[in-house]
């Protein structure tokens, strides 16, 4: 950077006319480069606002906590929908968590390198698949087998776990939307904790298998130490995709505004909310402030997740340089 | 000069790294309880030598080996050999410290518990016994689960001495020890080294000739992947037969 | 070899890893094989090539060419805005800002930005959309798009640039051109397929993105004619078809979600195609 500061000294004569535009691009630049910040205020502003009338006349306790809704007497408890949301991201990241770290310590510990360059094109090509498409294998594929195959075999033990308690005749369930969550966040969490765990220095690995110990207790004692932060920072940003994604899951999720008791409950959670009531915010008072403050809950969930684990990975991957 | 006693024995050692070659008919002896030391310019293949001695040269992507390598008699190479054993039997000094994300503590216990070597009262003492040998304990044993990484980079190639002593090994391989560590941090290693011969094997793989000078015992000189020239440290030293050698010692590369 | 524990602990967990690693393709595979069986008996001509005839919903005559191209229109539309803000923006952020904290800031905000859901995209760009008057039209989905990739596009381009070795950067300048003249002469002819990767990368996530043109963009039977009219696009097509109760309509979507599929994953081929151009023509 020195070099370049010093050879700019000599080319930025004032008499430059070359350089005045340097200048001048340079200082429209600054305003430029404030878009992303200020969009981002933007979007929260613009929400925050379009709820107003909803956030100042019910107390906000009732908002997120109460359970009732009903529109058309202007009673807006977003519990349901929270929770569906919350319970919807869990199954997925119970699934998808411990497939995806193994994942990534396969394919960055011992597959070969030819393996690990032919696997980066099918996750980015797992990523690629619109969410709607997801959607349509969730109600071709996976809501019959949650429904045939999966939910009698659970329901056996739900004396035991009562949320393997069946109630539900479909198979349009939490466990569905779930499974297909997890299969649409798999390729991010992988290649996260992938990138994360190949910034582990290979002296290090080096030096525990010096001593005589086994890849898997090298991995365990050297590199998933290491790696840590990171990885828990990639399973939360996994964890935030998952919260957002509206499509995929509203095709498989049963939307019932309830509070899920069981896996095999329908669950009804924010984004679908939103998607499926837009068409008639209009027609009932109040609406579209609910169903904006549905946007404004979810983004903060979401921002929040996203800021966390977004500081974390900034201070892991920068150490690799 | 008194009978050599051959600890480690290469014979026909090939090694490749995809179509390139990177070792040609290596056959050497390295004899038990003194220094070796394998010098020769860059790209000669000493490193490749010195993993070849641990296997470690199977974690680089396409490498391929040929040729045995016995350490006391026994192919290293034999597929009814873990190689979990084999590295066991070795402690690697690498050329930059690094020291694993634990305690001091623990990264001297890291090796006997993965391997079970001892009960776990006598671990303690077991510590601070190879903290001693490697010349470590004086400085460390008031903060002992301090995080290893806080030590100093002199310090930390200590550390793993250590480390590496207490596993129990007969070998000690050093690819270029002290090419990290400033002038006096090397000398402690060296002299720890000196030390150690007595009950350990020692390798290393040096680029400084004054190094080799002053540890080696015996030394294996290396050109373009073969050995040229192998024996007592003194004679190949001031006197070298073969003319690569002389060039070599004369400072001709 | 001796037994022990920790050989048996090594080979447990490879198993598991294998299995999770087989789990991860096989899905993969199951999601490609079941939108192909589903997708391909019902795909003919007519549905690529005609609007929707009357009766269409009931399961009638026509096809979903004024979803394909509406998607079109807007994804080409959302990308072009998005363009016309992400590479000088990427670029210059790498000249004129380099390692500044205000870098730093930028690009936490275009993370962050790149993390917001689709729905909320929607949400706002109606927001905005009813405070202009607007209704749903093909603008509005187009601006919305473009908010939604503009984030994707630039951090994919900045990443990218910030490859570009100082040394050619540093050549430019002992030449004595300035940081915009080094800028869009020397490092733009370098990055140049990374820039099309980048914007393929976006325009495949703006193509696909469902929640975002729902209420942006609406849904119509006809191609829009101008860019205030309603466009249909190909996710929405699938979403509305798979929702009715007909199972003809029904195998429609399916054949709409192969269409939509095929797009997608040609576009990340290509991307990936000319990614490796990048790295074989490139300074390195």
């Amino acid at each position: 950077m020195e070099k370049r500061d010093f050879l700019k000294s000599n080319i930025q004569t004032p008499e430059s006319r070359r350089a005045k535009l340097d200048q001048r691009v340079r200082r429209a630049f600054w305003l430029f480069s404030g878009i992303p910040l200020i969009l981002a205020l933007l979007i929260l502003v613009a929400l925050w606002l379009k709820s107003q009338p909803i956030l100042l006349t019910h107390p906000i306790t009732k908002l997120l906590f109460g359970s009732a809704w009903k529109p058309q007497r202007g009673e807006f408890g977003f519990l349901p929908f929270i929770s569906g949301t919350i319970w919807v991201t869990l199954v997925a990241l119970v699934i998808a968590v411990p497939i995806c770290v193994l994942t990534a310590i396969y394919l960055s510990e011992y597959a070969s390198g030819r393996l690990q360059r032919l696997v980066k094109p099918l996750l980015d090509l797992l990523a690629a698949i619109p969410s709607v498409v997801y959607g349509v294998w969730g109600v071709l594929a996976i809501v019959p087998w949650v429904q045939n195959s999966i939910a009698p075999l659970l329901s056996q033990w739900s004396y035991i776990f009562p949320i393997l308690t069946k109630t539900n005749p479909t198979g349009y369930s939490v466990l569905a939307g779930g499974i297909v969550l997890a299969v649409m966040v798999a390729p991010f969490i992988v290649a996260i904790a992938y990138e994360v765990l190949q910034t582990v220095p290979f002296g290090l690995r080096q030096a525990s298998l010096a001593l005589g110990a086994t890849r898997w207790q090298t991995v365990k004692y050297a590199v998933l130490p290491k790696a840590a932060t990171g990885i828990f920072a990639s399973i939360i940003l996994g964890c935030s995709r998952a919260l957002g994604e509206t499509m995929a899951v509203l095709m498989v999720v049963g939307n019932v505004p309830q509070i899920p008791r069981s896996i095999f409950d329908a669950a009804y959670p924010l984004p679908a909310l939103i998607a499926n009531n837009y068409g008639e915010m209009m027609s009932i008072p109040l609406y579209d402030a609910a169903l904006m403050s549905a946007s404004l809950i979810l983004l903060i969930m979401v921002l929040g997740l996203n800021i966390f684990s977004m500081l974390a990975l900034r201070h892991v991957l920068r150490e690799r340089v | 000069m008194s009978e050599i006693s051959p600890h480690i024995e290469t014979q026909n050692l090939c090694a490749y790294y995809g179509s390139t070659q990177a070792l040609e008919d290596v056959s050497i002896i390295i004899p038990r309880n003194q220094i070796t030391m394998i010098i020769g310019p860059s790209g000669c293949g000493k490193t490749t030598l010195l993993k070849c001695l641990n296997r470690f040269i199977e974690l680089e992507e396409n490498a391929r080996v040929e040729g045995k390598v016995l350490i006391d008699g026994e192919n290293i190479y034999s597929p009814y050999v873990e190689v979990t054993e084999v590295r066991k039997k070795s402690g690697l000094l690498a050329q930059r410290p690094y020291p694993l994300p634990m305690s001091i503590f623990d990264n001297v216990a890291y090796g006997m518990r993965i391997h079970r070597l001892r009960p776990r009262h006598e671990i303690e003492q077991a510590v601070r016994h190879y903290l001693q040998v490697a010349g470590l304990w004086e400085e460390v044993k008031d903060r002992l689960h301090a995080p290893a990484s806080q030590l100093s980079i002199g310090q930390q190639q200590r550390l793993c001495l250590a480390r590496g002593l207490a596993v129990q090994p007969e070998i000690i391989l050093g690819d270029e020890p002290t090419s990290a560590l400033d002038p006096i941090s090397a000398r402690h290693i060296e002299k720890r080294l000196v030390e150690l011969k007595e009950r350990y094997t020692i390798v290393l793989v040096s680029h400084i000739l004054r190094q080799a000078r002053r540890l080696a015992d015996y030394v294996i000189f290396m050109y373009m992947g073969k050995v040229i020239e192998a024996g007592i440290a003194q004679q190949v030293l001031s006197a070298p037969q073969h003319e690569k050698t002389q060039a070599y010692i004369s400072g001709e590369f | 070899m001796k037994w022990k524990w920790q050989y048996l602990e090594e080979k447990f967990i490879q198993f598991l890893m294998l299995i999770s690693f087989g789990l991860i393709l096989a899905s993969l595979l199951a999601i490609l094989f079941t939108i192909l069986s589903k997708g391909l008996p019902s795909l003919t001509w007519a549905m690529v090539s005609q609007t929707p005839k009357g009766g269409f919903y009931l399961g009638k005559e026509g096809g979903i060419l004024n979803a394909i191209i509406g998607s079109l229109y807007l994804a080409l539309g959302g990308t072009l805005i998005a363009l016309l803000f992400a590479f000088p923006l990427a670029l210059l952020l790498n000249v004129y800002l380099s390692k500044t904290v205000w870098a730093d800031w930028v690009r936490f905000s275009l993370d962050i930005l790149w993390g917001i859901p689709s729905i909320v995209y929607g949400a706002f760009g109606f927001t905005i959309m009813i405070f202009l008057g607007w209704r749903a039209s093909l603008l509005g989905g187009i601006l919305t798009l473009a908010l939604l990739e503009f984030p994707i596009m630039t951090r994919a381009m900045d990443e990218v640039i910030r490859r570009v070795p100082p040394d050619l950067s540093r050549a430019a300048y002992a030449l004595g051109s300035t940081d915009l003249e080094t800028a869009f002469f020397v490092v733009t002819r370098q990055i140049l397929p990374g820039v099309a990767t980048a914007v393929l990368l976006a325009f495949g996530r703006g193509i696909g993105d469902a929640a975002s043109v729902l209420f942006t963009a609406g849904y119509t039977d006809r191609i829009p004619d101008s860019l205030f009219s309603p466009a249909a696009s190909l996710p929405l097509a699938v979403f509305f078809q798979l929702g009715t109760p007909f199972p003809e309509v029904q195998q429609r979507a399916y054949s709409a979600a192969l269409i939509l599929t095929v797009i997608v994953l040609g576009v990340s081929l290509l991307s990936r195609w000319l990614s490796h151009f990048l790295d074989r023509y490139s300074i390195q």
